[in-house]
């Protein structure tokens, strides 16, 4: 790597650049550990970009300031730890029903309530995914490193505007935290946003409709409060105008877009890195912090003469599920590290059970939850 | 010219049952709206949950209906984005209760958006139960025996915390579209505790009419009228004054750097570095890293350290290659720093896992130490705390022979303001005396 440009930075100030990158100009957050050198770069930086940074008097208020934010145009982040999670739940909710465009980064931390706050851990993975009432889908990014923080960050912010829902950055204290060398050249992704298509003007107030679709999985166009158009915003059950509803057609239409407009585009959010071997029969399936420890399992593997395939997963959710049926082809066994007690794993094993091969394939989960990173020699031991 | 506009309402009846004062009171948001001429583009209603939360809808205006308690953080994340905007919040004493902290924190912001509160003293739309405000002694279906909490004054609370235009009156106030006329042209935060009537449950459960609400008051010693007035700093405006010289500034760039030093390094060394509070265990990790960095190879560092950061152990682990780095961390250490008892304690496993093949460099106060690993012995005896970290990396470097002492030096310069770049790189030049026989 001689005499190229590279970088030693942690995944906090990728996380803080790469938002900026995407035009973030909103931000509000609560003090939380591992979470609060996001916040801290966003107070420092967002001022220099005209933008907006706060700190909420909690974590209610800060995702509240966002959602609000959002919906007058500013493209809006907060940031937080697992017991600020915890607090957002209803407003993701809301998020999620009012079609706000939002990028919630998670820094998790390990174990229930305040559990380990200078831990690290990946307990949120299914929490993030049923993180609020109703069980509607929203979309979850993991990077591994900075530069993939930095990247996904941008790609956060592009799927929020494009889908119009809550986008999770689930990260972890590690990644976060640790210091990296990244080559400045890998960075991937440039400042740009989605494209809308142009909100077609009629004359008259009435004209705009907030919430106006013609097929289920259409997303509705955005137009800012305080801009050209009267719109209404609401968390309520609603119909195209914004006005409640309990008509049973207009309910299930809204109730099956939410779902729909993400189901549909499968295809647009689903990123992995696979490295798939031929005649491998063992596969390692990893996100985040712990993909670190599979990679590094997998070469040395690979090393003692062993056939491995591997997949790193990125976006967690909507589940990638052709990358992965198409990795599970001549699969025996799946391994799946995770810093939790086995959560990504029964996605896993859902779509082994499915799978075409016979036998289907065995799903073994590779635990830790005692504050420590999974080490290669764990999942080696996993792998056989 | 711009157009007049006659109504702020749309074609919509209210939905409230027959004498609900909610009807009274948006006929009166009406009549200010009206009174004002506002740009409806430029209004925008907040509604919090309830029968009062339903409001929103019968407006030509924008519309945002949030959840339960939470409509001031809504239209707080409003102002602060779009100054520009007139937003109002219609909320209930429900919506004050569980969002009390909000009100609390809007009002000493002083951020710039205008509180009705239709304050019915209790949850019309849940069934009737009791509220913050609920008079002592009030019947409601969780209060059936009389209530015995205080109630909340929601007015004086606001201003006495910053409130700076702040009204009580009720919903039969002749007065009511000025005073909501002004509340809205003013700037900073502003509030209206409405007193008024649910028709369904609070009235029939405690006989209260329109002369009564007015009694109630009174016997609660409770002013009305304008209790508060005063010009302060509204927060987006003075939050837009304050950052105003920060911006075009250069924002958070990559620190690019680019390898010209050489190593002969060809196998990764993992680092632990166990010291104490105040030895920059950390920063010097950090300058570590930067260093093999500068030699071209790959570096990663994590630390810890407890939450109150002035005591206690500060660990850093440190691991440098020729190969891109996967795992962060470290089972076997390759070079362990033993700078303070602290860290030795915290990083006990990391030392008990050390070889023949490691090396221990080591203070010597902390000696003697059983251990397999080669030890050497630091002198540390005139080196000042904060130097500690530097010192000894730099004179491991040195013993080690990872990488050129100038591309630390460099990392240094690079990292540090120069004042203390020049402190620190002096403090490194006899750093390979602490070696003995070094
Ligand atoms: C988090 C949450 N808890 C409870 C409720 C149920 N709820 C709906 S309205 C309401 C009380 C509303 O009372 P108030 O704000 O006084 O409005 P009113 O109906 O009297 O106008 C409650 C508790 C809810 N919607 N959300
Ligand atoms: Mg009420």
């Amino acid at each position: 790597m001689r005499s190229e440009f590279v970088e030693f930075v942690d995944g906090s100030q990728a996380i803080a650049r790469g938002a900026l990158a995407a035009g973030c100009n909103f931000f509000a957050g609560y003090p939380i550990t591992p979470a609060s050198p996001i916040l801290h770069h966003m107070i420092r930086e967002l001022p220099k970009v005209g933008g907006v940074a706060i700190q909420g008097e909690d974590e209610i208020s800060s995702i509240g300031m966002c959602i609000g934010a959002a919906m007058t145009g500013a493209k809006s982040m907060t940031a937080t730890s697992g017991p600020g999670m915890s607090l957002y739940s209803e407003n993701i909710g809301l998020a999620i029903m009012g079609e706000v465009p939002l990028v919630i980064v998670d820094v998790m931390r390990l174990g229930p309530a305040t559990g380990g706050a200078t831990t690290v851990g990946q307990g949120d993975v299914q929490f993030v995914r049923w993180g609020t009432s109703g069980g509607y889908p929203i979309i979850a990014l993991c990077p591994t490193n900075p530069r993939e923080c930095y990247d996904l960050t941008i790609q956060s912010f592009k799927l929020a505007e494009r889908f119009r829902c809550p986008v999770f950055l689930l990260t972890d204290r590690e990644v976060v935290a640790t210091m990296s060398t990244i080559k400045i050249a890998e960075y991937q992704e440039t400042a740009q946003s989605h494209d809308q298509a142009p909100i077609v003007e009629k004359s008259g107030d009435d004209a705009f409709v907030p919430y106006g679709i013609n097929s289920p999985a259409e997303i509705p166009h955005l137009s800012p409060i305080g801009g050209p158009h009267l719109t209404r915003f609401t968390g309520s059950t609603h119909d195209e105008l914004g006005f409640l509803t309990k008509d049973p057609d207009k309910v299930a239409r809204l109730n099956q877009h939410l779902a729909a407009k993400i189901e549909a585009r499968r295809d647009e959010i689903e990123s992995v890195f696979s490295d798939l071997q031929q005649g491998a029969t063992t596969l390692v399936v990893s996100y985040g912090i712990t993909a670190r420890s599979a990679i590094e399992a997998v070469h040395i593997a690979r090393q003692q003469g062993k056939k491995v395939s591997y997949l790193v997963v990125y976006s967690l959710w909507p589940v990638p599920e052709n990358a992965i049926t198409r990795a599970l082809n001549g699969i025996e066994r799946v391994v799946v590290p995770e810093l939790n007690l086995g959560q990504y794993c029964l996605e896993l094993k859902r779509l082994a059970n499915s799978a075409s091969s016979s036998p289907r394939p065995d799903v073994i989960g590779v635990h830790r939850v005692d504050g420590e990173l999974i080490s290669p020699q764990q999942i080696l031991e996993a792998i056989r | 010219m711009k157009a007049e506009y006659v109504t702020y309402r749309n074609e919509s009846p209210y939905p409230f049952c027959p004498g609900c004062s909610h009807t009274l009171i948006l006929d009166r948001l009406n009549a200010a709206l009206g009174k004002l001429q506002l740009d409806p583009h430029k209004v925008v209603i907040v509604t919090d949950i309830g029968c009062s939360g339903l409001s929103d809808q019968y407006f030509k205006t924008n519309a945002f209906h949030g959840l339960h308690g939470r409509a001031i953080t809504y239209a707080s994340g409003m102002k602060l984005a779009n100054p520009e905007l007139k937003v109002i919040v219609i909320m209930g004493d429900g919506g004050c209760g569980i969002g009390g902290h909000h009100l609390l924190s809007a009002a000493r912001r002083n951020i710039g958006i205008s509180v009705l509160v239709l304050n019915n003293f209790n949850y019309g739309m849940t069934g009737g139960q009791h509220s913050v405000t609920t008079p002592h002694g009030g019947i409601t279906s969780t209060t059936r025996l009389g209530n015995l909490e205080r109630p909340l004054d929601i007015a004086r609370t606001v201003a006495a915390n910053g409130a700076s235009y702040v009204v009580r009156t009720t919903a039969f106030d002749k007065e009511l579209p000025n005073l909501i006329a002004e509340a809205i042209l003013h700037e900073g935060f502003s509030l209206l505790d409405i007193w008024e009537l649910c028709a369904a449950y609070y009235v029939p459960n405690n006989t209260l009419n329109r002369r009564t609400l007015e009694d109630l008051i009174t016997r609660l010693e409770m002013r009305t009228g304008v209790i508060q007035k005063e010009e302060r700093d509204e927060y987006a405006r003075a939050y837009r004054k304050q950052t105003a010289l920060q911006i075009g500034k250069p924002t958070l760039r990559s620190k690019s750097l680019e390898p010209h030093f050489k190593t002969g390094l060809d196998h990764p060394i993992r680092i632990v570095i166990a010291g104490a509070a105040g030895q920059k265990v950390v920063s010097t990790a950090a300058l570590l890293g930067t260093g093999a960095v500068l030699s071209g190879l790959y570096a990663t560092r994590r630390d810890d350290y407890p939450v109150t950061v002035m005591t206690g152990h500060s660990v850093s682990e440190v691991i440098l290659s020729p190969e891109e780095i996967f795992y962060t961390g470290i089972e076997q250490p390759d070079l362990f720093l033993g700078l303070a008892p602290e860290g030795m304690k915290f990083s006990r496993r990391q030392f008990a896992a050390l070889t023949e093949r490691s090396t221990l460099y080591i203070r010597r106060d902390l000696l003697p130490i059983e251990t397999r690993a080669r030890t050497i012995p630091l002198d540390m005896g005139r080196v000042s705390k904060k130097e500690a970290a530097i010192v000894a990396v730099a004179a491991m470097l040195h013993h080690a022979d990872l990488y050129p002492m100038p591309a630390l030096q460099e990392a240094i310069r690079l990292k540090q303001r120069p004042e203390i770049a020049g402190e620190t790189v002096r403090a490194i030049e006899n750093s390979s005396k602490v070696i003995a026989f070094g």
